[in-house]
């Protein structure tokens, strides 16, 4: 028997009314006019200068990754133009000593957190002094496993809040992590404990070629969150003022022990889902492309800055000449890595005393590497 | 000294460390107000506060996660999996992530976590619960695997395990918990990790064995005794890693052996044993080394467990077709 919809009664009313609330967050338009001025984060001239030149630098990054990748110079890389917003936004809104649980996609974060370019790219090639990680830096290595990072975050949250300390952590996953069971886990978990953790959704519309549409029948993902209890909110992941913003807020209420926040940032990635074989044009169409790059965040950024008088073609030249150095550089750097040793591998896989085996092997590995 | 079952020895490794370092932390579901459904934490967080002794949310992943996160802070943390069997709930916090900290951060970063799960038949548990999996994790390089067989040496080796920078995973047998009481140190004592004991010494065959059927090969070579045949019983302890030392040294000495377990024969550790000793010691051997497992089914339910788990008389009859051979 089919229930009576009264006002008392009516599940699917309050799906609805839920879903209704989650409008998109903007501060900067398309055409790089801010259209809510009362959100405005307001950075000085010197940050929006900033994050323009990180986000420029990222782009250059991807190109040349691509390029890398393609020569065979890099190995595992997970494009991230489009993302741009997304990802250096929301970093942009940490302090040093924050923490950042990263999904692979999120490597341009981790360079600005302080992880040695070089390294990024020893990761990317698979060697493991790319996660080498220098002392206080408070990171780990990019998670491949998706949605691990997601509960993991609950714990360095629970950490942090234990030690009194005054700090967040940060995670990302994207559209399809959040099918995951980890990250319920995860945000529940935080919700719980009321935790410091700033957990994002970048909502890059395909989980390798699987439409956000078919990955759920909530209408957001920013609604996710609702379920565990905690704040939640739907972003133009394009916009990078919007972006910061959100992000600026979570930290703050997380910082006043009020527990952690859900960001989705609805985004694009024009690129493949990684540069190892998936083919967009399987799968979306140029038609798509195109409306998205219409919103592309380091367009409209530089259409706000420009009219600001903050940017110039000479400026953002020089910052693409200056990445493509240290690129080269780091490239460089990278090539004179040691040969990776077995030695190595079994050294390094328990802390401590060798067991047995690992001994065993160490001291037949130690006299064939001698020769 | 007290005389503690299995289960107070356990309560008091963790009240020991709880007291020496404050960065140990206890938590999983309902160990906290409860004390945990067999009381393995009970009175802890009356004693340490809610801060360090601490129920979570109903999600072993949930838990494994935030142990690893809890570790990246500088904590230690003290996690239960309240029945082994959840541990596909968990397995890629477990195998797939603490596991792999220390490799993965060129050994910058470790996991100095203690996974704590109740785990073994014959007490009449629901399904996924009592399953022998501790091969699955043996399997995976970066944990450490213990399984105590007595009080006194369930509370070494856990304060060996806090202590520990590596994941380790700690097994305790449900049907030891309360099985019988042992003198035990009320003061701290460690047994190192990855040592074997030999729990009775004999002349003409090793029986290796680890958990309860630590019991049922006692009482085997008590059986043994009476038809002349003095056998040497080897408590592995620590199943990863193993203690190749005492059991080839054990085998050298008697020249034949069994390997006991109470999982399925082609799941635990005995085949691993079994392969040591043909790797190390093949000409030490009078006879083929064989296993006492149980058969390879799944977990039956409750009233089939007494007739599917090996016990005292099948390792008997096994010894004896060594020692026959």
């Amino acid at each position: 028997m089919a229930a009576k919809k009264n006002a008392q009664f009516d599940p699917v009313n309050t799906l609805h009314e839920i879903e209704e609330k989650f409008d998109m967050f903007q501060i900067l338009n398309e055409d790089g006019k801010i259209v809510n001025e009362e959100a405005d984060p307001k950075l000085s001239d010197e940050e929006l200068t900033e994050l323009m030149e990180r986000m420029v630098y990222t782009r250059i990054l991807d190109q040349r990754s691509i390029a890398l990748n393609r020569q065979g110079r890099l190995g595992f890389y997970a494009p991230t133009a489009g993302q741009e917003a997304s990802q250096l936004a929301s970093h942009y809104a940490l302090e040093k000593d924050d923490f950042i649980l990263p999904g692979y996609r999120d490597v341009p974060q981790l360079i600005f957190h302080g992880l040695p370019l070089h390294m990024a790219f020893l990761w990317s090639r698979g060697h493991y002094l790319g996660s080498d990680l220098a002392e206080g830096l408070n990171i780990f290595p990019p998670q491949i496993i998706i949605g691990a990072q997601y509960v993991q975050a609950a714990g360095v949250a629970l950490g942090l809040q234990k030690r009194g300390k005054k700090n967040v952590v940060m995670t990302y996953t994207g559209d399809g992590g959040t099918s995951q069971g980890d990250f319920y886990e995860g945000i529940n978990f935080a919700g719980a404990f009321r935790s410091p953790a700033i957990f994002v959704v970048q909502n890059n519309q395909y989980a390798i070629s699987t439409p956000r549409s078919v990955q759920t029948a909530a209408k957001t993902l920013a609604q996710k969150g609702i379920a565990a209890g905690i704040p939640s909110i739907l972003v133009d992941g394009m916009d990078p003022l919007a972006v910061y913003a959100a992000t600026k807020d979570a930290r703050e209420r997380a910082l006043n022990g009020d527990g952690p926040t859900l960001i989705e940032t609805m985004c694009y990635r024009y690129g493949p889902h990684t540069m190892a074989g998936d083919d967009p044009t399987r799968y979306r169409t140029s038609d798509i492309d195109s409306e998205w790059e219409k919103r592309d965040p380091i367009v409209r950024f530089r259409t706000y800055l420009e009219a600001k008088n903050l940017w110039s073609e000479e400026k953002e030249n020089e910052v693409i000449e200056r990445a493509k150095q240290e690129i080269k550089d780091a490239i460089k750097q990278a090539d004179q890595a040691p040969k990776q040793k077995v030695t190595d591998f079994l050294k390094i896989m328990y802390k401590g005393d060798m067991p047995y085996n690992v001994k065993e092997q160490f001291d037949i590995y130690t006299e064939k590497e001698s020769k | 000294m007290a005389q503690m079952t299995m289960i107070q020895a356990i309560t008091d490794a963790m009240r020991t460390e709880l007291k020496n370092d404050e960065n140990v932390l206890v938590f999983g579901e309902d160990v906290g107000k409860n004390g945990g459904v067999f009381r393995a934490t009970e009175g802890l967080q009356k004693e340490f506060g809610e801060e360090r002794v601490f129920d979570t949310p109903l999600a072993e992943s949930g838990i494994g996660g935030l142990a690893i996160g809890l570790s990246l802070t500088g904590f230690r943390p003290v996690m239960e999996i309240q029945f082994f069997g959840f541990l596909f709930e968990v397995i890629d916090s477990v195998s797939g992530q603490a596991a792999r900290q220390s490799f993965r951060t060129a050994g910058k970063l470790n996991a100095p976590i203690t996974i704590r799960s109740p785990f073994g038949g014959g007490v009449a548990t629901p399904e996924m619960h009592a399953d022998s999996l501790e091969g699955i994790v043996a399997s995976q390089p970066g944990i450490k695997v213990v399984i105590p067989s007595t009080p006194y040496d369930a509370k070494g080796l856990l304060i060996s395990a806090i202590k520990d920078e590596n994941p380790v995973v700690f097994l305790e047998h449900m049907k030891l918990y309360r099985s019988f009481r042992q003198e035990v140190p009320e003061e701290e004592y460690t047994i190192p990790l990855g040592k074997a004991d030999v729990k009775r010494e004999g002349s003409d065959i090793t029986i290796i064995a680890y958990g309860a059927m630590v019991q049922e090969s006692l009482k085997a070579a008590e059986a043994l005794e009476k038809d002349g045949h003095s056998a040497e019983v080897v408590d592995l302890r620590t199943v990863q890693p193993l203690d190749v030392e005492t059991i080839i040294a054990s085998v050298e000495k008697t020249n034949r052996a069994i390997v006991v377990q109470e999982a399925q024969r082609q799941a635990g550790i005995a085949a691993n044993v079994v392969s040591e000793i043909m790797e190390r010691a093949v000409l030490s051997l009078e006879a083929p080394v064989l296993r006492v497992t149980a058969p390879d089914t799944v977990y039956p339910f409750a009233q089939g467990e007494n007739t599917w788990l090996p016990n005292a008389a099948d390792i008997t009859e096994t010894a004896k077709k060594v020692l026959d051979f």
